[in-house]
C-alpha cells in the first residue's frame, strides 16, 4: 500500500461510464491511503459523475484515508460551483496556469 | 383583512417618520462627535427598525432602499467606514428619501413614479460607492483557493424574497435519460440562484451504491419573477420521478421546519443547509426546532390547545427573516414604551379642542355678565357665589388655553439640518445655538411660524455670516453663529434669530431705499428706521443674487406672514457685529385678560399683560405729548383725539402705561373700570385696516367694546414724537437738541 497514489482520469466523467469507473475509484481508494485524483483532462462530468465524487469523499471519510482532487478541469470546476460542493468535497479548486479565464 | 393592513401601515408609516426623526437627529449629531458609539447604534436601529417593518407589511420598495442604507450604516457600526461630510450628507439624503417613500406609501401606490424612483437609484448608486470603497479598503487579497473557503463559510445572509425549491431526484431519473444537472441550469435561467446546496445524504454505502441511480437532492434559493407553475414546469419530465417542494418567497418559519421534517434526511443536517443557502437563520433554526418540539410535547398532554398566542399569529403571518423577528421585537418593545408614553397623553383632534375653546369664550362672557348683575343686585351671597364662579371659569379658560399650547422647541430643532445643510452649500462654518426651546406658544401660530423664521434663518446664514477669511480678518472666530431664542414678554411671545455676522450696511440700505424711491433723500430717518426699510417690498442689498435669498422677495413676505398672525417684526444691527431679528406674537389668539377703560360712553380693552400701570393726569395740555414719569420721559397719546370721539374730556383723566417691545407710552383715557375676561372676537374685513384696533369683545352687559392694539399704539406714539421732534432738530439742530430729554430716543 503506497501513500499519495495519483490517479488521472481521462474519460468523462459521466453516466456512460458510471459502472466501470465507480469500481476503478473504489479500487484506487483500497490500495492507498492518500488518494490524489487529477481531473483536468475530464470533458464533461454530469450528475452521475458528481455522486461518483461524493461516493468516494464518504468511502474514504469512513475508512479514515484522504482523497484530494488536485486538479480540476473547467468543465469539473463549473459542476462544482454550480452545485456548492466545493466545501463538501473540500478541495481547492485550483485554476491552472495554461487556463486563461 | 384589508382594514387590517392600513390600520398596521399607518401605524408603520407614523412610527418610521419619528424613526426617521431620530435617524436625523442622530445623523446632525454624528457628524460633532464621530466616535459615539452609542449614537451610531441609534442610528442603526432607526433604519433596521424602518426596514424590519416594511417586510412586515409587505412594502417591497421601502424594503429594498433602506437596506442598502442599512448595509452602509452596518459598516459604519462595524468601523469600516469614517464618518465623513459627504457620507452624513448622503446619509441625511437617504432620510429625506425614505421620507418620499413613507408619503408613496400614504398614498396608496404601488410603486414610487419615476422621479423618485430615479432618485432613489441615484442615491442608492452613491451608496454603493461607499460600500465598494469599503470592501476595496477591507479585503485583503485572497489566493483563489481562499476564496472558496470564504465562500463556504458564508451563508450568513438570508435572502427572504427568494424562492425556496427542495427537489429530490428519484433513483430512475439516469437511467431514464434524464439529467439533473440540466434541469437545474435550466431553472437557473428563470432567475438568479441565490444559493444552492447539494444534498448527497442519499449516497448509500459503497456496495449498495448503484452509480446509474440517482441519489442527490438540492435545495435551491431562487430569485425570480416567475410563478410557481413556471418553476413546476421545469420538473415536468422527471415529475413523477422526483419529489419536489416549492415555498415561495417570504414563506413562514413554519414551513420551512414542516418542510425539514418531511424530507428523508437528518433534520439537523438539513436545517443547516438552508441555513446555508440562506433560507433560514441559525437562530431561526434553533427556536423552529424546539418550538416544533413544544408542541408536539404539548399536544401530546393537553389535545384542546388554548387560544393561539400572539407570537404565533405573527410567526403565521409573515415572518422568516430573523431582522424582521427582530426589528418586530423592538418595535414592540418600543410600542410599549411609547403606551406607557400614551398613557399620559391622549390624541384628541383640533377641531374638538377648538370648539371647546369657543364654548369657554361664551363661558367666560356669560360669566361676566352674571357677575355684572350680581353686582347691581348687591346681594351678597349672589356676590359670593358668582365670585368663585368667575374664579373657576378662569381657570377653566387657563387650562382650556394650555391645551394648545406647545413647545417651540421641536420648530427650533428642524433648523439644526437646515443650517447644517445651508452651511454646507456655502461652505461656510456655522453653528446653530437654541434656547428658550421650552417656551410654550399657542399651536396654531407655531404651525405658521415656520415658513417666516425659515426664511430669516437662511437670510442669516447667507447673508449675515461672512466667509470664514473675512470673519478671521476681522478678529472674529472662523466658526460662524446663528442663534434661534424664545422667551415670553408681557402677553407676548418673543422669537428671535441673531447671528453674529456682518451686520446691515445702513448706508447702503438708505440709497437703495432712495434708488427704489421708497424714501425721499431729505427724508428724516432714524437708524432703526432706516435698517426696517428691509422688510419693504421689492428690497435686498446682496451684491450677488444666490440661490437662499437676495431675490428682493421674502422680507416683505415675512413681514406680512408675521402680521397675519398680529405679530410684528424688526431688525436691530450693529454693523460688524451681526444682526438681531425679534419677531413679536400675541401668546394666544382667543382670550385674554383685559383692563377695561371708558372713553365718552364707549368702552375699550386694554390687554391686561401690557398695562404696567395707572397714574392720574391732570391739566397736561400741552403741545408736546410726553410727560416726566419718575424721571424718565413718557409719550402718550389721547384716545379721544386718536378715534375722534366726541364731546368734552373729563378734568381728571387717567394714563394707562403700557409696554410694548421694550418702550412705554401712556395712553390717556377717561375712566378706568377694571380688570375684565375677554374674549377677542374679529373684526369684519371691512375694518382691516383700521389702526390700534385689533378685535372686539362682548361686555356683560351685552355691549361691543373694541380691543386696542397695543403694539399699534405704542408705534404710532413713539413715531410720532420722534417725528416731531426730528423736525425740530431740522429747523434748528443745535440750539433745542440739548433742551430734549435724551430719554426719548432711548428707546427707539
Amino acid at each position: 500500500m503506497s501513500s499519495g497514489q495519483l490517479l488521472t482520469l481521462t474519460e468523462d466523467l459521466t453516466i456512460y461510464n458510471a459502472l466501470e469507473l465507480k469500481s476503478r475509484l473504489l479500487e484506487a481508494l483500497a490500495s492507498s491511503d492518500a488518494l490524489e485524483l487529477d481531473l483536468l483532462q475530464v470533458a464533461d462530468i454530469d450528475t452521475a459523475g458528481v455522486q461518483l465524487l461524493l461516493l468516494l469523499k464518504k468511502e474514504a471519510q469512513r475508512a479514515g484515508k484522504r482523497v484530494a482532487i488536485v486538479a480540476h478541469s473547467q468543465a469539473v470546476r463549473s459542476v462544482i460551483e454550480f452545485c456548492n460542493l466545493a466545501a463538501e468535497l473540500g478541495d481547492p479548486l485550483v485554476i491552472p496556469a495554461t487556463e486563461s479565464v | 383583512m384589508d382594514e387590517l393592513k392600513d390600520e398596521l401601515i399607518s401605524v408603520y408609516v407614523q412610527e418610521s417618520r419619528e424613526q426617521l426623526d431620530e435617524m436625523e437627529d442622530g445623523l446632525l449629531r454624528l457628524e460633532q462627535d464621530p466616535d459615539d458609539a452609542d449614537n451610531i447604534n441609534a442610528i442603526f436601529r432607526a433604519a433596521h427598525t424602518i426596514k424590519g417593518g416594511s417586510g412586515v407589511i409587505e412594502c417591497g420598495f421601502i424594503e429594498q432602499f433602506t437596506h442598502r442604507v442599512e448595509n452602509l450604516l452596518d459598516a459604519l457600526r462595524n468601523g469600516e467606514i469614517a464618518v465623513s461630510g459627504p457620507l452624513a450628507t448622503l446619509l441625511l439624503e437617504c432620510c429625506d428619501h425614505m421620507r418620499s417613500l413613507m408619503d408613496v406609501l400614504v398614498a396608496q401606490k404601488s410603486s414610487p413614479d419615476d422621479e423618485v424612483q430615479v432618485r432613489g437609484e441615484e442615491l442608492g448608486n452613491r451608496l454603493q460607492i461607499f460600500i465598494d470603497s469599503v470592501r476595496a479598503a477591507t479585503l485583503p487579497p485572497v489566493a483563489a483557493s481562499d476564496a472558496v473557503e470564504v465562500e463556504s463559510s458564508g451563508g450568513g445572509e438570508v435572502n427572504t424574497d427568494s424562492w425556496h425549491i427542495s427537489v429530490r431526484f428519484g433513483q430512475n431519473v439516469l437511467r431514464g435519460g434524464m439529467e439533473p444537472l440540466s434541469f437545474l441550469r435550466f431553472l437557473a435561467s428563470l432567475g438568479e440562484v441565490v444559493g444552492i446546496e447539494t444534498v448527497p445524504d442519499g449516497i448509500p454505502a459503497a456496495a449498495e451504491m448503484d452509480p446509474e441511480s440517482c441519489y442527490l437532492g438540492f435545495e435551491i434559493r431562487l430569485k425570480t419573477t416567475a410563478s410557481k407553475i413556471e418553476i413546476e414546469r421545469v420538473f415536468d419530465f422527471v415529475r413523477d420521478d422526483c419529489e419536489l417542494r416549492i415555498l415561495p418567497p417570504h414563506s413562514k418559519l413554519d414551513d420551512y421546519i414542516l418542510l425539514i421534517q418531511e424530507l428523508p434526511e437528518d433534520t439537523m443536517r438539513l436545517g443547516e443547509m438552508l441555513v446555508r443557502c440562506g433560507a433560514l437563520t441559525q437562530s431561526e433554526l434553533e427556536r423552529g426546532l424546539i418550538a416544533q418540539q413544544q408542541a408536539t410535547d404539548a399536544t401530546a398532554e393537553q389535545e384542546a390547545a388554548p387560544s393561539t398566542p400572539l407570537g404565533e399569529i405573527l410567526v403565521g403571518s409573515k415572518l422568516v427573516h430573523k431582522e424582521v423577528v427582530d426589528a418586530a421585537v423592538a418595535r414592540q418593545t418600543q410600542v410599549t414604551d411609547k403606551k406607557a408614553r400614551d398613557a399620559q397623553m391622549v390624541r384628541v383632534q383640533a377641531d374638538k379642542l377648538d370648539q371647546l375653546i369657543d364654548l369657554v369664550g361664551e363661558l367666560v362672557i356669560a360669566g361676566a355678565s352674571a357677575n355684572l348683575i350680581a353686582l347691581k343686585s348687591r346681594h351678597s351671597e349672589l356676590l359670593e357665589a358668582t365670585s368663585v364662579l368667575s374664579r373657576l371659569v378662569e381657570s377653566i379658560r387657563d387650562s382650556a388655553l394650555q391645551l394648545r399650547m406647545v413647545q417651540i422647541g421641536d420648530t427650533f430643532t428642524r433648523f439644526n439640518r437646515v443650517v447644517r445643510d445651508v452651511s454646507k452649500e456655502l461652505g461656510k462654518e456655522i453653528e446653530l445655538s437654541i434656547s428658550g426651546a421650552e417656551t410654550e406658544l399657542d399651536k396654531s401660530v407655531v404651525e405658521r411660524i415656520g415658513d417666516p423664521l425659515m426664511h430669516l434663518v437662511r437670510n442669516s446664514l447667507d447673508h449675515g455670516i461672512e466667509p470664514a477669511d473675512v470673519r478671521l480678518a476681522r478678529g472674529k472666530p472662523a466658526c460662524g453663529r446663528v442663534s434661534l431664542n424664545a422667551f415670553h414678554d408681557s402677553g407676548s411671545i418673543v422669537i428671535q434669530v441673531s447671528d453674529d455676522g456682518g451686520g446691515l450696511n445702513r448706508e447702503k440700505i438708505r440709497a437703495k431705499a432712495i434708488e427704489r424711491e421708497l424714501i425721499q433723500p431729505t427724508d428724516p430717518l432714524s437708524d432703526h428706521e432706516i435698517i426696517n426699510l428691509i422688510f419693504e417690498p421689492g428690497f435686498s442689498t446682496a451684491d450677488q443674487v444666490s440661490k437662499l435669498s437676495g431675490r428682493g422677495v421674502g422680507m416683505d413676505v415675512v413681514r406680512r406672514n408675521i402680521q397675519a398672525l398680529r405679530g410684528t417684526v424688526d431688525v436691530a444691527s450693529v454693523e460688524g457685529q451681526g444682526s438681531t431679528f425679534t419677531i413679536r406674537l400675541p401668546l394666544t389668539l382667543a382670550i385674554i385678560d383685559g383692563f377695561l377703560v371708558g372713553i365718552g360712553r364707549a368702552s375699550y380693552v386694554i390687554p391686561l399683560d401690557s398695562v404696567v400701570e395707572c397714574i392720574e393726569h391732570k391739566n397736561l395740555a400741552g403741545e408736546r405729548n410726553f410727560l416726566n414719569l419718575r424721571g424718565e420721559a413718557l409719550p402718550f397719546i389721547r384716545l379721544r383725539d386718536l378715534f375722534e370721539i366726541e364731546g368734552q374730556a373729563p378734568a381728571r383723566e387717567s394714563i394707562v402705561v403700557v409696554q410694548f417691545g421694550g418702550q412705554r407710552a401712556g395712553i390717556v383715557v377717561d375712566q378706568l373700570m377694571g380688570e375684565f375676561q375677554t374674549v377677542i372676537k374679529p373684526l369684519g374685513r371691512v375694518f382691516a385696516n383700521l389702526r390700534g384696533i385689533s378685535g372686539s369683545t362682548i361686555l356683560g352687559s351685552g355691549e361691543v367694546a373694541l380691543v386696542l392694539d397695543v403694539a399699534a399704539l405704542v408705534h404710532i406714539v413713539t413715531r410720532a414724537e420722534e417725528e416731531c421732534w426730528l423736525m425740530y432738530r431740522h429747523v434748528a439742530p443745535v440750539s433745542s437738541a440739548a433742551s430734549i430729554p435724551p430719554a426719548i430716543l432711548a428707546g427707539t
